[in-house]
């Protein structure tokens, strides 16, 4: 039987000699993703960091969007979107949190959301049925907000921690390096696609850490062991062999992964879309990332050669 | 090393078994489940609120309004300490005592020096009648500088107080909601100040609300007819009158009440919701505890032909005329009301007032259709996820590709079967978590077969390059398996129910997964290449 072959046996190419090219690559990619996420088109917050409210609709029959924005518009109660939902059925309203007068912030969040179930009935009669509303008070989004940063912030710590303790700080240093492109272009990614970000995103960007840094680790792990093998080789070309050696894996995991994902975005539903996407594209930038940003970035430090003495495992042989 | 002794074997064939056993009560409803002997497996994976349906409220007790109550009632005791009662003499006050709320502080001045040792020790015995709240802690502090005292709560007394009315706001909802405690409805604290309420199935998330937000304070009060209208509209009441808005179903406006009432709602010992009497409508049917009964049947003989009003929540509920002496120790509160209000009102009359009022912080509804909709996409995506890698994983590494789907499928068991003793619960995104884990566990697989290869490549016999590959793979798999393990316990800490779900499973997965492939794997790769000594592998 003839297995299918992605990475032909002799692959050898020269990631580091591209170093330069991918770092224009990077940094464009990664100022693009800024500019999307603080200026335009700019991140779409869910409720669960902005507070409000989001109704999920289903009606017997197509829902005419317009009707239900005159509906919601002529309540005023600020900004406020309609979408249509995965099915023409199917509608979002999503509302930002705005005071009440005379009512606790949080309450006022409760009573808007009756006045808009209300206004949705009356647009579109009584067969409209209401799947799914998250009412966010503004205590509750700040909170989670705060949690949400904290989350992200302690996993690049720790990884950081953690490779810095199984290899070298710079080792750490480069792959929280990865760690924070890949976040970044992520994000920008989903505030370019308009996705709404909410806390299952921020899950999606723990794992794409946890991914992007698994990636790295294992070239990581082949250099080091290069490292003890080939005491004399120059770095950029030892770099490059250990890149060329684990290419299959890379491939091969992120394909599956992908594979996976793929099939969660087509068939698994409107609701956790934004969140198979997240993690999609940061498996694709976090295979980028441990090929051109986190293994080259050894080039720019440079790294301890001699292994075998400070490990106390085989004591030196050359 | 890929010789396995036969305890091994056993052992690992054993746990897949095992494993596949404690998933099977997975496939049977509770009930069906419950009646199986007592030595079969139990645990079941309970299915999110996103998957089956159901209302998330986050609910946040007013512990600061709990605080500056119990205040109040202090001062109006020291006010009272002060008076002249049996043989004690007058205490002068340059002025009512002031109440700080933001230094939980009350504060007095006494006019006469010589009276400020007295009135310091009223103080005194009036803090230490009140309540003591365990660790020998007095719940005031008292300071006396010069003419001045000041009465402080302890901070560790106000955390008692706060706890205490957290586990009575619970307390009161859980008796609101689920009164015979048989319903699946989930009443936890948070933190300091929170309560957590989860009820799956269709409960309406709107009537849940509206019996937990109303506070429940009942009262009856004595109605004064002899303010005109107009007086009363000018707020000209005699002392120790309130005015209160009466129902829109009792055609609405106002009464004049007296402001200390009869009876309160803590001595009506039972309420029911019945049908009308007279006729037409809906009643509440309640009754007194000995106390109340007293009080009540005093008041009606004596006030027989007046009007008499009901308060709940600061509106009139209802005014009826006194006809006759009311003995029985009960009665009943007529009013337009709904078959659902009449057994609202009757529920919050039997479980007594809230504490304190709660807010709504949080809520997450989501409707039993779109919950087995997301079930069934994330039954279909998980398939075809499924299939996809198998069918890559035979392509590209033939028979060893199909060496690692067995694993995989064994890994899919054993996550299961673990999930199911954890008794976790399944989310949404938890679904995503077990499809990412079947896209990632072949991670090791590829990890430990690209060794192979190289090993082959470089010279080696197939059993001594497959040795090498397991061997030498190990440090990256561990690696690289143990930063993911870190990023799903941030997520489980901080995270919140869904995403829980999902780094619990993720978690879960990582770990089969590595077992599986190396240990589950290597056992039938090894049992492949020394029974039938292949001189080559393709890989």
């Amino acid at each position: 039987m003839k297995l299918l072959k992605l990475i032909p046996d002799d692959t050898n190419f020269p990631f580091t000699k591209y170093r330069w090219h991918a770092l224009v690559v990077t940094l464009a990619a990664f100022f693009g993703s800024l500019f999307a996420i603080f200026a335009a088109p700019g991140l779409n917050f869910g409720v669960d960091f902005r507070g409000g409210i989001t109704i999920e609709a289903h009606d017997t029959a197509p829902i005419d969007l317009s009707t239900v924005r005159q509906a919601v518009g002529a309540l005023n109660l600020g900004a406020f979107k309609v979408q249509e939902f995965g099915a023409p059925t199917q509608i979002v309203v999503a509302l930002e949190a705005t005071p009440v007068e005379g009512q606790a912030a949080d309450a006022g969040q409760q009573e808007i959301a009756t006045r808009v179930r209300e206004a949705i009935i009356a647009a579109l009669g009584d067969d409209v049925k209401f799947e799914r509303q998250e009412v966010v008070g503004p205590t509750v989004s700040g909170e989670l907000t705060q949690r949400g940063f904290l989350a992200v912030g302690l996993a690049t710590t720790m990884m950081l921690a953690y490779i810095w303790f199984r290899f070298q700080l710079q080792w750490g240093a480069g792959a929280v390096l990865g760690v924070i492109h890949d976040t970044v272009i992520t994000v920008g990614l989903i505030a370019l696609f308009q996705f709404t970000f909410d806390l299952n995103v921020v899950a999606a960007i723990l794992t794409v850490i946890g991914y992007s840094v698994n990636d790295t680790v294992v070239v990581y792990d082949r250099i080091r062991e290069n490292l003890r093998k080939y005491k004399k080789m120059p770095l950029a070309e030892l770099i490059d062999l250990s890149l060329n050696e684990t290419l299959t894996r890379t491939v091969v995991t992120g394909g599956t992964s992908i594979l996976a994902l793929a099939a969660l975005v087509a068939f698994g539903g409107e609701v956790l879309r934004g969140f198979c996407f997240a993690i999609m594209f940061g498996i694709i930038v976090g295979t980028y990332s441990s090929l051109f940003v986190a293994a080259p970035f050894l080039l720019l430090t440079g790294v301890k050669r001699d292994w075998a003495k400070v490990k106390g495992a085989a004591p030196a042989q050359a | 090393m890929l010789q396995y002794r036969l305890w091994q074997k056993i052992l690992i064939v054993g746990s897949v078994i095992l494993a596949a056993i404690l998933a099977i009560p997975n496939f049977f409803t509770k009930e069906e489940v419950a009646l199986w002997p007592g030595f079969a497996p139990k645990g079941r994976i309970a299915l999110g609120l996103d998957l089956q349906g159901g209302s998330y409220l986050l609910l946040g007790v007013e512990t600061e309004k709990v605080i500056d109550d119990r205040l109040t009632a202090m001062r109006q005791e020291i006010q009272r300490a002060m008076r002249p009662t049996g043989g004690r003499e007058r205490i002068a006050l340059e002025a009512a005592p002031t109440l700080n709320p933001a230094a939980d502080s009350i504060t007095l001045r006494v006019r006469d020096a010589a009276q400020v040792e007295d009135a310091a020790k009223r103080v005194r015995d009036l803090t230490r009648a009140r309540a003591v709240i365990g660790a020998g802690v007095r719940p005031y502090d008292i300071a006396v500088t010069g003419p001045r005292i000041d009465v402080v709560m302890h901070p560790e007394a106000k955390r008692a107080f706060g706890q205490e009315a957290l586990a009575d706001s619970i307390e009161v909802v859980r008796r609101r909601i689920d009164p015979a405690g048989n319903k699946e409805v989930l009443i936890q604290p948070q933190g300091a100040d929170r309560i957590v309420v989860q009820a799956p199935g269709d409960n309406d998330p709107e009537a849940l609300k509206q019996i937990i937000n109303r506070t429940g304070q009942l009262s009856f009060h004595r109605v004064d007819v002899s303010v005109s209208p107009e007086d009363q509209a000018a707020g000209l009441l005699p002392p120790n009158r309130i005015v209160m808005p009466i129902a829109a179903t009792e055609g609405g406006g106002a009464l004049v009440l007296w402001e200390e009432p009869e009876v309160t709602g803590d001595m009506v010992e039972s309420a029911s919701a019945g049908l009308n009497s007279d006729g037409g409508g809906f009643q509440i049917n309640f009754s007194f505890d000995s106390r109340g009964a007293r009080r009540f049947a005093d008041y009606t003989r004596e006030h027989i032909g007046e009007l008499f009003a009901i308060v709940l929540d600061n509106e009139v509920i209802s005014y009826p005329r006194i006809q006759s002496a009311i003995t029985g120790g009960g009665g009943r509160i007529t009013g337009n009301f709904s078959p659902e209000e009449a057994n609202r009102i009757a529920t919050l009359i039997r479980s007594g007032a809230l504490p304190a009022p709660l807010t709504t912080l949080d809520q997450r509804t989501v409707g039993p259709d779109l919950g087995a909709d997301s079930i069934r996409a994330g039954g279909i995506a998980s398939i075809i996820a499924f299939g996809l890698v198998v069918l890559f994983m035979i392509v590209t590494y033939g028979r060893f590709g199909l060496y690692a789907n067995i694993a995989l499928i064994a890994n899919l068991i054993l996550l299961f079967g673990v999930l199911s003793i954890l008794g976790s619960t399944l989310t949404l995104p938890g679904i995503a978590g077990i499809v990412l884990t079947i896209g990632m566990a072949v991670d090791a697989n590829v990890l430990i077969y690209e060794r192979i290869r190289e090993e082959i490549t470089g010279g080696k016999t197939p059993i001594q390059a497959t040795e090498l590959g397991f061997s030498k793979a190990f440090s990256a798999i561990a690696d690289s398996n143990i930063t993911t393990l870190l990023a799903a316990w941030i997520m489980l800490m901080l995270g919140a129910g869904p995403v829980r779900g999902f780094a619990l499973t993720l978690a879960v997965g990582v770990v089969t997964s590595v077992f599986s492939a190396i240990v589950i794997t290597r056992l039938i790769a090894g049992q492949y290449l020394l029974s039938k000594r292949p001189k080559t592998i393709t890989l």
